[in-house]
């Protein structure tokens, strides 16, 4: 099963990067977490540039997508939503509607923040974006408060409970994906 | 008294099964300050022995707008990947005069629930092609929130933009088969 991990934050010392790459590491056998680099260099969208084929970077992306089982995103929140940046290839990939690579795909969404709550309303946002572009929005939820408190010096996840808490939230995203596929 | 005019009393009895270009399944529901409406047109309906069934495919569902029609598609709605088929089953119909009701169960989205059907009943009659017909109109109003359909967006005033009470309605023409 191949899935498909995306941070909504570009920096280097992300914490929902951070936190998916400990992801990654606790994908069990058979589940392969790729982690998605591009979203830097997704245009911004303008619907003159949205033609077939679209720019180079958004026809990997939504290749990218196309090809995963499941997607699983881990975001920050800016004023109380989810990034520009992540936003903006979200209204990319969902496009055109009625056939966008993300409808009906399994997803998965956790948010995370230095503050207490952990970007819990940008992760609603997303949930919500992603529910009207027609994904399959799972139950999974996971907000991360302090989230740099649970990291060490390079940037690994230490926190015991919160690695417990990923390890559920995959296991939501790849029971959703067994049962699409087994239903088709 | 001819076989017909006994049946005009009561229920038909016999098959009977819809002649889907001269009927139809649609929905109303309000959205914001007026009714917004579509139909689905791969269906098909029986009236066996009094009892009224019925299924649709949901991919044939059709509204006026391209992407309103997909996210109706989508999982917030009737997720028409994993249930691609919205059902009714209904007991013996009652009558009254050319009124009827009609108790029974509506599945959507996977999800059965109760559901009456009232509305009119007209003929049966002999059409020009010599085939035998029964006209039934049918309404009922269920709350799409028991079929897992909860997806909403707040007015300025707070209020939500579409009701959860949606009107369904089925008008069938109904061909007597033969024996």
């Amino acid at each position: 099963m191949r899935l498909l991990a995306i941070s909504g934050s570009l920096r280097d010392g992300s914490n929902n990067t951070a936190l998916l790459r400990a992801l990654r590491e606790e994908a069990p056998e058979g589940v392969e977490v790729d982690l998605w680099q591009g979203l830097k260099v997704i245009p911004p969208y303008d619907q003159d540039d949205d033609v077939v084929p679209g720019p180079e970077a958004v026809e990997a992306f939504r290749e990218l997508v196309r090809e995963s089982e499941g997607v699983f995103f881990a975001t920050p929140e800016y004023n109380s939503s989810v990034p520009g940046a992540l936003k903006n290839a979200l209204d990319w990939a969902s496009r055109p509607v009625a056939t966008n690579v993300f409808r009906n795909k399994p997803v998965a969404v956790i948010g995370s923040s230095a503050g207490a709550f952990g970007g819990v309303w940008a992760a609603a946002e997303l949930r919500k974006i992603l529910g009207a572009m027609g994904a399959r929005v799972t139950e999974a939820e996971m907000a991360v408060g302090h989230a740099p408190d649970k990291l060490d010096e390079e940037g690994r996840l230490v926190d015991h409970e919160v690695r417990e808490e990923l390890r559920a939230a995959l296991e939501t995203l790849v029971t959703a994906v067994l049962d699409r596929a087994a239903a088709a | 008294m001819s076989t017909i005019e006994q049946t005009r009393q009561g229920i038909p009895t016999g098959t009977w099964k819809a002649d889907t270009v001269h009927s139809s399944v649609a929905f109303e529901v309000p959205y914001a300050v007026a009714t917004f409406g579509g139909e689905v047109t791969d269906f098909e309906a029986t009236l066996e022995d009094g009892k009224l069934s019925g299924s649709a495919k949901i991919e044939s569902i059709h509204v006026k707008e391209e992407n309103l029609q997909a996210h109706l598609l989508s999982p917030e709605f009737f997720d028409a990947e994993k249930h691609p088929v919205v059902s009714f089953s209904g007991n013996t119909i009652t009558r009254d005069g050319d009124n009827v009701a009609i108790d029974g169960e509506i599945t959507i989205k996977g999800i059965s629930q109760p559901a009456k059907l009232t509305g009119t009943i007209t003929g049966p009659a002999v059409d020009h092609f010599g085939a035998t017909r029964v006209g039934l109109k049918l309404r009922t109003t269920v709350d799409r929130t028991k079929f897992d359909m909860k997806w909403n967006m707040p007015l300025p005033t707070g209020e939500p933009a579409l009701s959860n009470d949606v009107t369904l309605k089925a008008d069938l023409t109904l061909v007597a088969q033969e024996a």
